[in-house]
């Protein structure tokens, strides 16, 4: 059976992990769109609440929800708008249940505010964005990567958030439930960076056995009630987790706050509590980090790509193998945190970094900082509504190489 | 002299001072709350109160509860998650007009048509308190605010109409005055499967009195007392609030129809027969 879950599950503690609950297990071989696949990660990981609004290229996500939720044992609610979503899964989430919502484009703008709200408050959560072209209403139907920047930085102040993004149905399980553990293991909001070839494009997806997926459980504390200070993370950057109902009678607010929870307006707490919001994703980045690399040893040229534009620019990368380049490839699986060490390593060696994607240059810009001057880095943007087309790539592989 | 005040088991002692000014009527209310639960004998550990931003969102801070100060306007989806995940919780959400009617509208409009288990306490001092004073869709027509310094020219939201339109099965309106009427009306409001909905004038004292020269807290409190009718029953198209005008009070709807929660379970057995896995919280 192949291993399930990208490999973060090897860096967490046996203590942390179960297998999963088979009741949300759809075992077996399936031919399923990214969509599909991905809302079965989220029942495999354990999701029992979805709160969504319809938005295309994702509605298929909250549909196979709602259809499946009710013989699982959960919650599916169609909420009023992209902000009731945003915040009606926190509410779950504080009841003790794994939730998540599902967007695009509009919505994930309008989910912003609770993007900040989950991260000071240090609510698990996931956030599905099956990307399409933007700005505004854009281009509803066709696919785009122009979101990642605002995955990010989308939130007012400052912050840290974990994305991922797979380029397959396949992925779109296994990485989901990847998602789930990340924000359980961080107390993080989690952003899935879908686009909409990958959500609409379908393929074989296996769904292993209940007892060949991990999953992170919520961690709960054992602080007798009256005791229990929400925010004490004692050394650890993440504190552990009450729920309502268990007589901690605990506060939680979006206002700066102390270990109590409790409201503390002024700059000491702030930088103590900003900076461990900072610190518990970047100490913990080489722990978060996944991407795939491929023949980058003496390669002069790296391609660096994330989701359905890694398919494209594999046909790229094979072309200009055939013209000689020596030419190797980095996929990002998680892009935020951004593996800076490793892109700063290969600036040393390669002579450029070839950086396609559906977007303008977002990520490429990121690679640029990294590779501080040492490599070259060559962007090839695109508006969004198709792929690229491979010749496009391989040209600028082909420059970068001279 | 040992003795302590009836609300302090509520009360996050260790909160207080609260921020709330002197004459400000949430404080009264809050206490008026607290009276409510004591006399239901609900257990302290299932009751859990959401708040959106303002002065009342404070409210969330003070009490000894599960307790979420969520974000401005978006007290009622926190809550329905909240409640629909556990369903053995008394939700209840206790916020501003600014808050629940201006930016939060939409969510208040779609939690009582969907009949959400939740109580809405609204605590209406006609203004944005926190932000010192601006006009809402509460301020009454001709009165002045830092935003309406020429007299608001906005028809305001009549509010118990709103929410008995939408679908509540109990609507009433208090003020900070009733204080025996409020603790009964809460009591009954929490009990109540559904959406109920209280609405309680107050005084701001600091923000619109001052502004309006309609005097202190306690001529806000005297006007309360002279200026009120109670009609229990009254029709809610009948219950407009006019600038200094007498304001009609009580219990104007209260009747029976199956919650969310309720009708989502019936749907999904009438439906799904035995293969429906009911969620009903954590504890079964």
């Amino acid at each position: 059976m192949r291993n399930v879950v990208s490999g973060f599950l090897d860096m967490v503690d046996e203590g942390r992990r179960v297998t999963a609950d088979p009741k949300g297990v759809l075992t077996g071989a399936h031919f399923i769109d990214g969509d599909h696949a991905c809302c079965e990660g989220a029942l495999a990981a354990g999701c029992r609440f979805i709160a969504g609004y319809p938005i295309t290229p994702s509605t298929e996500i909250v549909e196979r929800f709602a259809w499946r939720i009710p013989t699982v044992g959960g919650v599916f609610i169609q909420m009023e708008d992209e902000i009731a979503s945003s915040i009606a899964i926190y509410g779950a989430a504080w009841a003790g249940l794994k939730a998540m919502t599902v967007t695009s484009g509009p919505g994930f703008s309008l989910m912003m505010e609770h993007i900040g709200y989950g991260v000071m408050t240090e609510t698990p959560s996931v956030f599905v964005n099956v990307q399409r072209g933007g700005p505004s209403t854009g281009l509803p139907t066709l696919p785009g990567q122009a979101d990642i920047m605002q995955a990010r930085w989308g939130s007012h102040g400052d912050y840290a958030i974990i994305a991922l993004s797979p380029n397959s149905p396949q992925e779109c399980f296994d990485m989901t439930i990847d998602a789930f553990n990340l924000a359980e293991l961080y107390r993080v909001p989690v952003m899935f960076m879908m686009d909409e070839c990958v959500g609409h494009m379908v393929e074989k997806v296996v769904i292993p056995s209940a007892d060949k997926i991990s999953v992170v459980p919520r961690r709960f504390t054992d602080a007798r009630p009256g005791t229990y200070q929400p925010y004490e993370a004692n050394g650890t950057l993440v504190p552990p987790m009450a729920r309502v109902g268990d007589g901690h009678r605990f506060h939680i607010t979006g206002l700066t706050h102390d270990e109590r929870g409790y409201p503390s307006p002024n700059p000491k707490t702030q930088d103590k509590l900003i900076r461990r919001l900072m610190e518990k994703i970047s100490k913990n980045a080489s722990k978060i980090y996944s991407f795939e690399e491929k023949e980058t040893d003496g390669a002069d040229v790296v391609v660096l790509s994330y989701g359905i534009t890694s398919r494209v620019a594999a046909m790229a990368i094979r072309n200009a193998k055939k013209r000689g380049v020596k030419v190797g490839s980095l996929r990002l699986k998680v892009i935020w945190p951004f593996p800076q060490e490793r892109i700063r390593e290969l600036a040393g060696c390669a002579k450029a970094f070839v950086v396609p994607e559906l977007n303008m240059g977002q990520i490429s810009l990121e690679v640029e900082r990294c590779a501080a001057g040492k490599a070259r880095t060559i962007s090839v943007p695109h508006a969004g509504g198709t792929v690229h087309e491979p010749e496009a790539i391989e040209q600028a592989i082909l420059e970068a190489a001279r | 002299m040992n003795e302590l005040h009836p609300s302090v088991s509520h009360l996050r002692e260790d909160r207080l001072p609260h921020i709330w000014c002197p004459g400000c009527g949430i404080g009264t209310t809050v206490n008026t709350f607290s009276r409510a639960l004591e006399d239901a004998g609900y257990n302290e550990k299932n009751i859990c109160i959401v708040s959106g931003i303002g002065c009342t969102g404070r409210t969330a801070g003070y009490v000894n509860f599960d307790s979420f100060h969520t974000t401005h306007g978006r007290p009622i989806p926190f809550a329905t998650g909240l409640k629909l995940a556990n369903p053995d919780m008394k939700v209840v959400v206790y916020s501003g007009d600014g808050d629940l009617f201006a930016i939060g509208g939409n969510h208040f409009i779609h939690a009582a048509r969907r009949n959400m288990d939740m109580t809405v306490i609204c605590i209406n001092n006609f203004i944005y308190a926190m932000t010192s004073g601006q006009a809402g869709p509460t301020t009454p027509l001709t009165a002045t605010a830092t935003t309406a310094p020429y007299g608001c020219y906005e028809p305001s939201f009549n509010l118990p109409y709103l929410a008995d339109s939408c679908g509540a099965v109990y609507v009433a309106r208090w003020t900070a005055y009733h204080v025996s009427q409020l603790v009964k009306s809460m009591g009954e409001a929490l009990k109540k499967k559904g959406f109920s909905f209280i609405e309680i004038l107050s005084p701001c004292p600091t923000y619109y009195e001052r502004r309006n020269k309609l005097g202190e807290a306690l001529d806000r409190m005297s006007f309360y007392r002279k200026n009120s009718v109670i009609r229990n029953g009254a029709d809610t198209r009948e219950t407009d609030i006019e600038y200094q005008k007498p304001i009609v009070l009580g219990k104007f709807v209260d009747r029976e129809k199956p919650s969310y929660i309720e009708m989502m379970h019936q749907q999904m057995q009438a439906t799904l027969k035995d293969r429906y896995v009911a969620w009903k919280g954590p504890n079964g």
